[in-house]
């Protein structure tokens, strides 16, 4: 008999709880990050819109689990990510990295803080592995232990402005005193699940952790109390466009090893305030105080023709930065990017008018604006 | 998913439609399902030239961008406006109100070869299903 994850080394993509709903469902399914997942179900386009006008319904099973128990898990946090879970209060979570020595990242993560003793950090599924490993290492000596519960859990993201009258109707806590970042032990139709108000898609919404058996029950009921309120099930490709919009950087694409959190603009992630030393520590103190060496940014396309992961970024001609993720804005009706500029670019282009902007799209120079990150901030 | 018994097939997921000595051109069911939301195309402009085999043109969706090949070797006649507005057709009508270009076959060329009947080409996008 073959464990998953012996299964998944053989090169088979791991399922989620929730793939023969998704196949009943019609959805295309796509091997991402060794996990089969649902690509889209029908218009990837009217998910996304979906997600914005009522709420969308997304399987993020996928999403890697690693829970860290004991009388100092909370400390040994601290040394191994650049935040400081030690300052979160039982029920409250943060968005965190972790680093390398380096300071290069590894991944961005969620820390929930559970209970005292108990926190829970939700990695990327290409990344989990690396994470659970650091984390071990890095907890060695503390009275803590690192365990990936991956297995575990499931996760079921419901995401939208009607994501929360959908989700009272079925849940015996008050949503309202829930706030943006925290959790709560609830029942949801009738399960038990780890209820949390964090999302990626620029909306209001939750993630439900369930256990595996559980959470096919609690997405069809979901479906059923949201059906009237338009809330559809929403695929990875709506995901990405939705957190595109958001501003919200994706692993791989804004984020990898060879970057820190300063040149992605995230360094307020960095926690340099907090006793002790943390894996990154130094090398992350220098380069807060040498500025940056490329600046994230935001570019909208003039065309209908998309810039992609890659396409280089001129000024004036020369080569002035690199997209990192490109997508058709169904937002905002015309093609938006994140790109890393060089410094001397970024300030040019905040300051001239004219165009000199523009993206390489395979050989024609299509000239780009530089907008605010984030494209998309939701009505509240 | 749909392959019409009567068009041409390619192996590049083009359809076209000979009638005479002008050829209809589209991209196939299995390709705007593949590509998902279709929000432009590129095509040459009436008068260019096209070659059997070459691209011309291009499909951009949400998550990628695809070659358009052309089918056949001739003279771009006419392309689809309507795309151009709405090129959610492509995804909604591939066959019918999504076609891309008309073609006006080479006197000289005879009939174009090395295209893929409807069950050549089902067996082809089967094969690549697996």
């Amino acid at each position: 008999m073959m464990t998953r994850d012996e299964a998944q080394q053989g090169g088979q993509p791991r399922s989620t709880p929730l793939r023969e709903v998704h196949e009943r469902l019609g959805a295309s399914m796509t091997d991402f990050a060794g996990w089969l997942m649902p690509l889209r179900y029908g218009s990837e386009t009217a998910e996304h819109r979906a997600v914005r006008g009522a709420a969308g319904l997304f399987d993020l099973s996928h999403m890697g689990e690693i829970a860290v128990t004991g009388r100092d898990a909370a400390a040994a946090l601290d040394y191994a990510l650049v935040g400081q879970p030690s300052a979160l209060a039982p029920g409250r979570a943060r968005y965190t990295m972790i680093c390398a020595p380096d300071g290069g990242i590894l991944d961005d993560l969620i820390v929930y803080r559970l209970a005292e003793a108990e926190l829970l950090v939700v990695a990327n599924a290409a990344n989990t592995a690396v994470v659970l490993a650091a984390l071990t290492d890095r907890a060695a000596g503390h009275d803590a232990r690192v365990e990936d519960r991956t297995s575990d859990y499931a996760l079921v993201a419901i995401q939208g402005p009607h994501a929360s009258r959908i989700l009272a109707s079925l849940t015996d806590i008050p949503l309202d005193g829930l706030r943006y970042y925290a959790s709560h032990r609830a029942v949801v139709a009738g399960r038990p699940v780890l209820l949390a108000r964090t999302g990626y898609t620029g909306e209001d919404g939750f993630e439900l952790f369930t256990s595996p058996a559980d959470a096919e029950p609690v997405w069809l009921a979901l479906t059923a109390a949201g059906g009237a309120d338009g809330l559809v099930p929403a695929g990875l490709a709506a995901r990405d466009t939705l957190r595109l919009e958001a501003g919200m950087p994706l692993y791989g694409n804004e984020l990898t090893a060879q970057l820190t959190p300063f040149e992605a603009g995230l360094g307020r992630v960095v926690a340099f305030g907090k006793p002790g030393d943390f894996v990154g520590r130094a090398a992350l103190a220098e380069r807060a105080e040498a500025g940056p060496v490329q600046v994230l940014s935001g570019l909208t396309i003039g065309s209908r023709r998309v810039p992609r992961h890659g396409y280089q970024v001129l000024w004036d001609g020369q080569p002035g930065g690199t997209v990192t993720s490109g997508a058709p804005s169904p937002t905002l009706g015309v093609p938006i990017a994140m790109a890393y500029l060089d410094p001397g670019v970024a300030r040019q282009a905040e300051a001239a008018e004219g165009a000199k902007l523009a993206v390489d799209i395979r050989g024609t120079a299509e000239p780009a604006q530089l907008v605010s990150l984030p494209f998309y901030r939701r009505p509240r | 998913m749909t392959i019409p018994a009567d068009l041409r097939y390619t192996a590049e997921h083009e359809w076209v439609a000979v009638d005479g000595m002008t050829a209809s051109v589209g991209i196939t069911d299995y390709a705007q399902r593949a590509l998902g939301d279709v929000v432009y195309v590129s095509v040459p402009a009436p008068g260019a030239r096209v070659t059997a085999g070459e691209p011309c043109g291009e499909v951009e969706s949400t998550k990628s961008v695809s070659d358009i090949y052309s089918p056949v070797t001739g003279e771009v006649t006419e392309v689809n406006g309507e795309v151009d507005d709405d090129p959610g057709l492509v995804n909604s009508d591939p066959y019918g109100a999504g076609w891309l270009m008309r073609i006006q076959l080479d006197e000289d060329e005879g009939e174009p070869t090395g295209l893929l009947t409807a069950d050549e080409y089902a067996e082809l996008t089967a094969e690549q299903e697996d």
